[in-house]
């Protein structure tokens, strides 16, 4: 204990002294000068300023200078940013906290820290507790498990083990996407310091944080669906093709596919071009999408081609429920709730036995609906 | 400070496209050459858009996981890293000599950039290329009595794959370990079809030159060298072709001495990774050493 304080008062003793979060040492020719929003004291010796400081209220200014100063440090603002924006604390120069709500005064913010303070991150929990001399303790586990016991959670302290828990979703499916909505729980980072969390939040959403960070700071470089599209060569140049100059309700068809807060954690800031917005939301995602990812730049060249086509009539007849029924397909498998539908559960029309009925009574032996081919007979 | 970032290609389908990505990494990350290493890749995240901004160091060494030059060392990644003032004229190669570029990137415009060539051209890739051949064999003097075949694509996509293969296979036939050496491909003559035709010895180790193993290395390579009929139920090592036992090794790009190759880039860039070259020889061996 008090290495805090040393530190604290070398650093008062030179330069411009010490100010961080409402606390501000400086030294004069009266001696020390030691102000807080409750209180100032000037006229302090090293002594009186050591006494003054080991007061509780002064000494939580104090703990909180040292982490933020010595253990945190400036090395990396982006770091820093996101672990003070964790905890509510003014993360720029200028900012009162989170933008949402005033940011505390340190020693209220202590009395939070010390019970836990929490911040959701796409499917990410992180949880931040400060201990007896203003270390901080940060827990990482699965937002839907805020409540799990932590014993009940497999425990991991590498940041790199965030790399495995985020390659397969809970059915054991492969994740083509970090920031999908589909993050397995039943895991917990029980204890990571400030570095360590940064890098298993990284590993579960590579570059969530310096995209964050570059959007506070409104240097976030978006790239619109029109120049991501531009610049896309060889097998998916052909993405190009697909803007015909008559609106952008195909890109809305394409955020509405994928980018949707039910699909993908991040927010959408891209738009069909600079003064083009899509029509669809781009959710309410903590940090934000710079531009179409791959995922949708594979997808958009699959449409490209598809859309290429022309509609053509098929005459074929249903009943209103069958109707129906190929639409409860359709949302089921779109909203991934086929496994959720239970065998024996008939009343659902994506149940299994109902759709083989349907393909019983409705295909013929070339598994065309209605028995009429898809394509058109040759000459027409 | 200095970062290593590997870049690959990664896949939307398959997970063991980036393995072998994340395990070079992380061999690489433990010798700790580097105060940072990185991962990068064209279908994975982070994207090679944005990986350069997830790098504290202000020197950053771009090894491209590849096994070529072409499209994506010439075109794809400089473009997504946004390199200033990329020309591949730069690396002045003739196909398979290019070592790296110095540059800065508009993503991160504090920082240097070095810009390495892909892996497979390296002169040490040759190493790993018999390193899999003891691996597979799990002998660590392998060679007299056995042939080796370093498959390929072929030119079909891209000339500069052919050449990769070619100078491999010219340079493992220099060591006169193996005693017949031969290059083969998927798509033209020598076809690894036939692989049995162009071998007298019994023991032949195929040794595919590809990073990652997926649909090529393994469902259509042991196929069509008559490993199995089926991949899905998997196959012998050795298996019996044709009177000849096939050692199938699978992706050269998973064996542990890749992570070499991609050191070997780094340092080539000016990258001071002290003695991790001998650490990382030493760390990835799979057979025993034998006793002296």
């Amino acid at each position: 204990m008090g290495h805090h304080l040393d530190a604290l008062v070398d650093a008062a003793a030179t330069g411009d002294g010490v100010s961080l979060d409402g606390l501000s040492v400086v030294h004069d020719d009266a001696g020390f000068r030691l102000e807080t929003p409750d209180s100032t004291l000037s006229g302090l010796t090293e002594d009186g300023l050591r006494e003054a400081l080991e007061d509780a209220d002064a000494d939580d200014y104090a703990t909180n200078w040292y982490f933020w100063t010595e253990v945190v440090g400036e090395a990396s603002p982006q770091r820093r940013a996101f672990l003070r924006w964790v905890e509510g604390a003014p993360v720029d120069a200028g900012d009162d906290g989170d933008g949402e709500s005033n940011s505390a005064p340190v020693p209220e913010r202590y009395d939070a820290l010390r019970d836990g303070v929490s911040r959701e991150w796409g499917q990410l929990l992180v949880t931040v507790t400060v201990g007896d001399h203003g270390e901080r303790s940060y827990e990482l586990r699965h937002a839907d498990e805020a409540d799990a016991d932590r014993d009940a959670l497999d425990p991991y302290r590498e940041p790199l083990a965030a790399r495995q828990l985020a390659t397969y979703d809970e059915k054991g499916r492969y994740r083509p996407l970090k920031s999908g909505n589909n993050l397995a729980g039943g895991w917990v980072f029980p204890d990571l310091d400030g570095r360590d969390l940064v890098e298993t939040v990284e590993t579960f959403y590579p570059a969530s944080v310096p995209n964050w960070y570059r959007e506070r700071r409104g240097e976030l470089d978006v790239t619109h669906w029109e120049d991501a599209i531009g610049r896309q060569t060889g097998m998916y140049s052909v993405v190009k093709t697909w803007n015909r100059g008559d609106g952008h309700e195909h890109v809305d068809w394409v955020a509405e596919a994928c980018c949707d807060d039910s699909q993908c954690v991040k927010r959408r800031e891209w738009e069909y071009d600079d003064d083009t917005d899509l029509d669809v939301d781009g959710g309410d995602g903590a940090f934000p999408c710079r531009e179409p990812c791959s995922v949708v730049i594979a997808a958009s060249r699959k449409w490209t081609r598809l859309e290429g086509e022309e509609t053509q009539t098929y005459e074929f007849e249903l009943t209103p429920s069958e109707k129906q029924q190929v639409e409860d397909i359709i949302d089921a498998v779109a909203d991934d709730r086929t496994d959720d539908i239970r065998e024996a559960d008939v009343y659902e029309g994506a149940n299994r036995y109902r759709a083989r009925f349907l393909r019983a009574k409705l295909f013929d032996d070339e598994g065309n609906l209605g028995g009429v081919p898809t394509d058109a007979p040759d000459g027409e | 400070m200095q970062a290593l970032v590997i870049v690959a290609h990664g896949s939307h389908l398959n997970p063991d496209s980036s393995a072998p990505t994340y395990d070079h990494a992380d061999t690489v990350r433990e010798v700790g050459a580097f105060d940072e290493v990185r991962t990068g890749f064209w279908k994975e995240e982070p994207s090679i858009r944005e990986v350069l901004r997830t790098v504290e160091a202000d020197e950053v060494y771009v090894v491209p996981l590849f096994i070529s030059e072409g499209y994506f060392t010439e075109q794809v990644i400089p473009r997504e890293l946004r390199l200033n003032g990329w020309d591949v004229a730069d690396w002045d190669s003739d196909g398979l000599s290019a070592s790296h570029v110095t540059l800065t990137a508009t993503d991160v415009p504090e920082k240097t950039i070095h810009y390495c060539g892909p892996v497979g051209t390296h002169a040490a890739m040759t190493d790993v290329l018999v390193r899999r051949a003891e691996t597979v064999t799990g002998d660590p003097n392998v060679g007299e009595g056995f042939g080796l075949a370093v498959v390929g694509h072929g030119t079909e996509r891209n000339e500069n794959s052919a050449k990769a293969i070619e100078y491999h296979a010219d340079r493992i036939r220099e060591m006169d370990r193996f005693d017949e050496v031969q290059a083969l491909y998927m798509d033209e003559e020598p076809e690894v079809d036939d692989v049995t035709d162009y071998f007298d010895s019994e023991d032949v180790v195929v040794v595919p030159l590809f990073i990652a193993d997926g649909f090529h290395t393994q469902e259509d390579i042991p196929e069509d060298m008559g490993l199995t009929d089926d991949y899905r139920t998997g196959y012998d090592v050795p298996a019996e072709v044709d009177g000849h036992r096939i050692w199938y090794a699978g992706a050269v790009g998973t064996e542990g001495l890749m992570a070499d190759v991609v050191l070997e880039r780094a340092a080539d860039a000016g990258a001071d990774i002290g003695d991790a070259l001998e650490v990382v020889r030493e760390r990835t061996r799979k057979t025993p050493q034998e006793a002296n």
